[in-house]
């Protein structure tokens, strides 16, 4: 792959279709800049200011905008809240969609056969390989990923956080809690 | 397409591997297609809906034993040699031959920038009044396009509910093909788990997906 790929890249370049400075930007940005810290901070965010919030669940696009987390593959957003009564799951069973900017590029289990194949027919045993055991009553949403709409689960604050700050609580947002995967970690895996 | 892409609902692929502390590239050449396609794509030549019916037109038995990036490389190639920006032998050399197809204009470094930060949108203005709302009962056609679609194979010919309006889209089925932006409605559709995969089935489970007018049908 690594010939083939020298191949494509060679050909583009000596023909002017791609310019090297914006391939080494795009690298730059989604290697190191761009990650699930965005997200993190957003869900942090909206469990300490009830009126970001709301705007949030109204209009995730121009919320998650307003902190300077919009962008590319985030253009149309929704925001989906965990509740004691509902979990909420994401995946793109057709390929990869995923809310770039909020949570850079998708992990590989994310776009492997596994994952799409079983999260829409059976999420139970998708999130109990994830290590995730959910209230046998709460009722599991499903958002399949198949529009320019994202989706960024906003995940439940943990127990024991008040006067917490927004950076300390963004550390207790993994990932996976916002794709549905995960839960946030509780308070006693940081202070280890 | 029916292809091997569409895997939803589908058995026998194991378990979900979780890697932790993993890297964002694997490997110097996913790095290196990511960014090409990201930029050759910026550049206009083709679509983002022509890039995913490139990838699922990958035939079933290649497209299960490719990596992810791998399916980037094979659906680049295919593209390139389509839209006239290489030719199969220039590929098989790995340089140019030949002068430049004028037709592809270049995504510079600052572009992309902008593409990063503004994103693309997708909406549209509506060309009519939408059709349905929320809470209409609907059914997801059965249909069985050999292009590109987004209407998965899990839900056709299912019942399900709309839970809101989203909007007008550019039509993906219609994009990918080289029929513009086409814009239609589209509407979150809910299906009951036991609807999409029987009265066995987990009944706690609800699937949404989000579908263009022209899938659905009213109930």
């Amino acid at each position: 792959m690594q010939l083939r790929v020298r191949a494509l890249e060679t050909i583009l370049t000596e023909k002017g279709y791609v310019d090297p400075a914006a391939l080494d930007l795009l690298i730059e940005m989604y290697e190191k800049k761009i990650g699930p810290r965005n997200g993190a901070r957003v869900v942090a965010k909206a469990w300490l200011d009830p009126q970001f919030r709301q705007w949030l669940f109204e209009d995730a696009a121009a919320a998650v905008d307003s902190l300077g987390y919009g962008g590319n593959k985030s253009e149309h957003l929704i925001a989906l809240e965990n509740t004691p009564a509902v979990h909420n799951l994401v995946v793109c069973t057709l390929c990869s969609c995923y809310p770039w900017s909020l949570l850079g590029l998708p992990p590989v289990w994310y776009k492997s056969a596994p994952y799409r194949s079983r999260a829409v027919a059976d999420p139970r045993g998708v999130l109990r390989e994830f290590g995730v055991e959910l209230p046998k009553n709460s009722e599991i949403r499903v958002w399949d990923s198949t529009s320019e709409i994202r989706y960024l689960v906003v995940p439940m604050r943990p127990a024991a956080t008040d006067g917490w700050s927004e950076e300390r609580l963004a550390d207790l947002v993994t990932r996976e809690s916002m794709i549905g995967t995960g839960l946030p970690k509780q308070i006693a895996e940081v202070a280890r | 397409m029916n292809g091997a892409a569409d895997m939803g609902g589908m058995h026998g692929f194991g378990s979900v591997q979780i890697e932790s502390n993993e890297p964002v590239f694997h490997a110097d050449w996913e790095r290196r297609i990511f960014a090409l396609n990201n930029a050759v794509g910026a550049s206009g030549v083709w679509t983002l809906d022509a890039f995913r019916q490139t990838r699922e037109s990958i035939s079933p038995p290649e497209y299960l034993a490719l990596s992810y990036y791998a399916l980037w490389v094979v659906s680049l190639e295919n593209l390139m040699i389509e839209h006239g920006l290489a030719t199969a032998n220039e590929i098989a050399v790995g340089r140019s031959l030949g002068p430049a197809n004028p037709v592809a204009a270049k995504a510079s470094a600052a572009a992309i920038a902008q593409m990063i930060a503004l994103g693309t949108p997708y909406d549209r203005p509506p060309p009519a009044p939408a059709r349905f709302k929320a809470g209409d009962r609907v059914r997801a056609k059965n249909m069985h396009p050999k292009t590109h679609t987004r209407l998965p194979r899990y839900v056709r010919g299912h019942a399900g509910v709309v839970i809101r309006v989203d909007g007008c889209h550019v039509f993906p089925d219609s994009n990918a093909i080289g029929r513009g932006d086409d814009p239609h409605w589209l509407y979150t559709v809910r299906f009951d788990g036991r609807e999409l995969w029987g009265e066995n089935s987990d009944p706690t489970a609800n699937v949404s997906i989000a579908a263009w007018e022209l899938y659905l049908e009213p109930l």
